[in-house]
């Protein structure tokens, strides 16, 4: 706590909830359970360089319904954070700012990122069954 | 010629010179992985079964490892680059430097166990 006790700058309490600034928390929230992610798929590598016991031991826990819930939750994390990270660079190349492009390629990001799981899962459930 | 005064200096106020590198580092990583995530998961969706003998098959072959080893490699340096701001963002004080150690403690351990396990399916394990 500072010594003082000042007055503080308008918070994100004050503000409207906003296409831009959700799918920005959205972004943030994807990447960091992306990070996850990221400790699945060492996980998922070390099993499989330990051997068939090892491997079918991992293949249950992430075949598990906790298991798969937290790999849907990473698949959409995964198109989601990867189409509106490609939003990102285009803004970085200064292109894509009109309010029209902004909710655009807001609504395709979070429209194309449902779909991309959607599909996903239908040829991961093929290949489960 | 410096603005900066003796005191500044000495204080090590001021930037830090790498400003942009973070930001860059960033940007051509998440360039970088949309090739490469793509790749894998095609790669693995394209696989008749996900067995033992199927996977462990495609992992022994050089261009599965060699990729894989870049997207564990760079996956981890976008992610660290990423939940680094996270955590400047939202912790404060003495823990900030204590949280942002482990962090890349835990960034080195996960990238390090993949890429090893990748390298062991490459080279010779396990013999058919």
């Amino acid at each position: 706590m500072p010594k003082v006790a000042r007055p503080t700058s308008p918070h994100w309490t004050v503000y409207r909830w906003q296409l831009g600034s959700s799918l920005s928390i959205l972004h943030r929230a994807t990447g960091a359970l992306l990070a996850v992610g990221l400790i699945v798929l060492a996980f998922w590598w070390t099993a499989l360089a330990s051997g068939p016991a090892a491997f079918s031991g991992a293949a249950r826990v992430l075949g598990s319904p906790l298991g798969l819930l937290l790999l849907f939750g990473v698949s959409f994390s995964f198109w989601y954070h990867a189409l509106n990270g490609v939003r990102h660079l285009f803004w970085d190349a200064g292109r894509g700012f009109e309010k029209a492009e902004r909710h655009g390629s807001a609504w395709a990001a979070v429209a194309g990122a449902v779909l991309l799981t959607a599909g996903l899962w239908v040829l991961i459930w093929r290949h489960l069954t | 010629m410096s603005l900066r005064s003796p005191l500044s200096k000495v204080l090590g106020l001021g930037s830090a010179k790498d400003g942009t590198a973070h930001w860059w580092s960033q940007r051509v990583t998440a360039a970088a992985l949309v090739p490469l995530t793509l790749w894998f998961v095609f790669s693995i969706l394209g696989l008749p079964a996900w067995d033992y003998d199927t996977l462990s098959t495609w992992a022994s072959v050089p261009i599965s490892g060699f990729l894989s080893v870049l997207l564990i490699a760079v996956a981890a340096y976008h992610s660290y680059l990423g939940t680094t701001v996270i955590v400047e963002d939202y912790v404060s004080g003495a823990g900030k430097v204590v949280w942002l150690i482990l962090l890349r403690f835990a960034y080195v351990l996960c990238a390090g166990a993949g890429i090893f396990a990748i390298l062991r399916m490459s080279f010779g394990f396990p013999h058919p």
